[in-house]
């Protein structure tokens, strides 16, 4: 509505400035269509007159149009290529740092794996199965071979950009997902298995998952037509709760890392780790004000959102960790700025800088006690804390989303009508929670059943004797770092 | 002939090596080393697990003197490498029964 409101009032301006000026305006626009001006322009109400001016109001709603969606499109180009960024060389480089030095290429070999198998998949049915059809569980493959996916746009997703950028944009999500559960698995999964299990899980979990929350018909979409409109701006549960539970499912499943958690299994270089948390910052702003699918106002303040609750959960995470510990790490400022941005990203075009900060704030608390505390407590090795950080950060994002979520920001549901809890609407609170319920589950079991089927095939963990030599060696036949070389 | 074995504080090698050329003695052998003696490691934590470090980085240096020297080039290894704290390291000597320089198979001490 708002995007009308403004081509209706850029339109009404152009032509108020194009009427008096028609005779010098119209050669200099488009010489060759233009009917040559009009010298007799003084003699109103003649029909060729109206008929020139119709002609040029054409034009130039034509080129409003071309404008915005150059202006769109660019935006939304960048923010694919700084989505893929995430997974590589971020997400790649802020896990590869964590595991040990012999699981390092095995590690980065996984998050670069799924940058190619899913996109291959996503170009057979993936999109398809996300965003054709109407279904309320999952699409169809009406775009199955990207069929019907070019220049023109998809006005149910995104009216104003090629619907060929719409679906590389949502590809890159696709495969950060996967990738983010193989924190869980570091260090001891086996690469067929691994590769057989996030094939499975991209198909049965993601695809449907990303339909019902954000494809049309979808019964947890929040503007076409779902029964329980859940917010979810940019992944909360579509990317972080999903991959996040499934993580926490796979660890308990894998069991323990040998000799977890007697022997101490350090981070073999935070400084990796650390470019790549850096790197995941940066790229988020795609991620997150790309979802506004649009170089909009609303992409901007999604931006501002995402980066205020990044840098306020590195602070509290800092912080919890001082009063702990008495020294403030490299590595909890980082997972804090992780966890802040998992959390603010389904709130992040619902929510002003306030909200942003508090919930990022809150979600540096929550995913610090997670990592430290809870995972001790119940004694699951999740490797690289995806679960701790994904799976809870995620979970709080999707809640808080619910309470700060403002028609102001974004009237998702109709101008002027309430869309959180700080609008009077605490109903949407309960929304919230049956889209992260939903998405728990269906990550619960869909990973269960598709982890048994892996392990009945190919087997997912390795040998105890491969798992000392290294995933690097007996995965890949190579090593990280050869210092004799 | 003896050997000198002497286990460092990285942190002091360049006095170390420093007063040993002032001394006369040019020849060394230095290998980075970890170990510990009395000195407990310190503890790191990763994301609320904790580490204890016990092999802690040191320094060797080796070298064979003819035995006029030794006590000098041990005095100056005391007096350099020592900070007072726990975990300056040790010093161990030994008696070598024969040096053979490569080049021209020289023998004993005109091989030092």
């Amino acid at each position: 509505m708002k995007r009308l409101g403004w081509t209706c009032c850029f339109l009404m301006t152009m032509v108020l400035a194009a009427v008096p000026l028609l005779a010098q305006e119209a050669p200099s626009s488009s010489p060759t269509s233009s009917p040559a001006a009009t010298p007799g322009a003084t003699s109103a109400a003649s029909p060729e007159i109206s008929k020139a001016v119709s002609e040029q109001l054409k034009q130039l709603d034509q080129r409003v149009t071309a404008a915005q969606s150059a202006g769109d499109n660019a935006w939304m180009l960048v923010s694919a290529a700084l989505v893929l960024m995430m997974t590589g060389p971020g997400l790649a480089l802020f896990y590869g740092g964590l595991v040990r030095r012999k699981n390092t290429l095995a590690i980065m070999m996984q998050s670069f794996l799924l940058m190619a198998l899913i996109s291959v998949l996503w170009a057979l049915v993936g999109y398809s199965l996300c965003f054709g059809g109407n279904g309320p569980v999952i699409g169809g493959f009406e775009h199955a071979f990207l069929r019907g996916v070019g220049a023109d746009p998809n006005p149910d997703y995104a009216g104003t950009i090629p619907q060929a950028t719409f679906m590389v944009y949502q590809l890159m999500f696709a495969i950060i997902t996967p990738a983010l559960i193989t924190g869980a698995t570091a260090e001891r999964m086996k690469f067929s298995g691994t590769v057989l299990f996030l094939t499975l899980w991209f198909l049965v979990v993601y695809a449907p998952l990303a339909h019902m929350v954000w494809g049309k018909g979808g019964f947890l979409n929040a503007s076409l037509g779902g029964k329980f409109p859940t917010l979810d701006f940019a992944g909360g549960t579509v990317v972080h709760i999903s991959s996040g539970v499934s993580a926490l499912v796979c660890a308990l499943y894998l069991g323990k890392r040998t000799g977890y958690p007697k022997q101490p299994m350090p981070p073999h270089s935070l400084v990796l780790s650390f470019i790549g948390a850096c790197l995941l910052w940066v790229g988020w702003f795609g991620f997150n004000a790309g979802s506004a699918l649009a170089a909009s106002a609303l992409a901007t303040s999604a931006f501002v959102a995402t980066h205020f609750a990044t840098a306020a959960a590195a602070m509290s995470w800092s912080i919890a960790e001082w009063i702990k510990n008495g020294r403030p790490s490299a590595l909890g400022a980082i997972s804090g700025a992780v966890a802040g941005l998992v959390a603010i990203t389904p709130a992040a075009g619902f929510v002003g800088p306030m909200p942003a900060l508090a919930i990022g704030f809150i979600a540096g608390l929550v995913c610090y006690y997670m990592v430290t505390k809870v995972k001790s407590i119940f004694g699951y090795d999740d490797a690289l804390d995806a679960f701790g950080v994904h799976g809870a950060g995620g979970t709080i994002g999707a809640l808080l989303t619910g309470v700060f979520a403002q028609q102001v920001i974004n009237p998702i549901f109709g101008a002027g009508k309430a869309v959180g809890g700080m609008d009077g609407h605490w109903g949407q609170l309960g929304n919230q929670l049956v889209g992260v319920l939903i998405a728990w589950g269906f990550a619960l079991v869909g990973t269960i059943v598709l982890l048994k089927t892996t392990d009945m095939i190919t087997g997912v963990r390795v040998s105890e004797t491969e798992e000392i030599e290294g995933l690097d060696i007996t995965q890949h036949g190579e090593e990280a770092y050869n210092l004799e070389s | 002939m003896m050997k000198i074995e002497a286990i460092i504080q990285p942190s002091r090698f360049e006095s170390v090596k420093d007063a040993l050329r002032e001394i006369g003695i040019e020849g060394m052998t230095v290998t980075e080393v970890r170990g510990h003696g009395r000195q407990k490691g310190h503890t790191e934590v990763y994301r609320g697990r904790e580490y204890t470090v016990d092999l802690l980085p040191k320094l060797k240096l080796e070298m064979v003197l003819p035995d006029p020297l030794v006590q000098r080039a041990v005095d100056t290894i005391l007096k350099t490498a020592k900070t007072g704290k726990i975990g300056d390291g040790k010093i161990f000597l030994s008696r070598v029964e024969e040096a053979i320089r490569i080049r021209n198979e020289e023998r004993g001490e005109n091989a030092l």
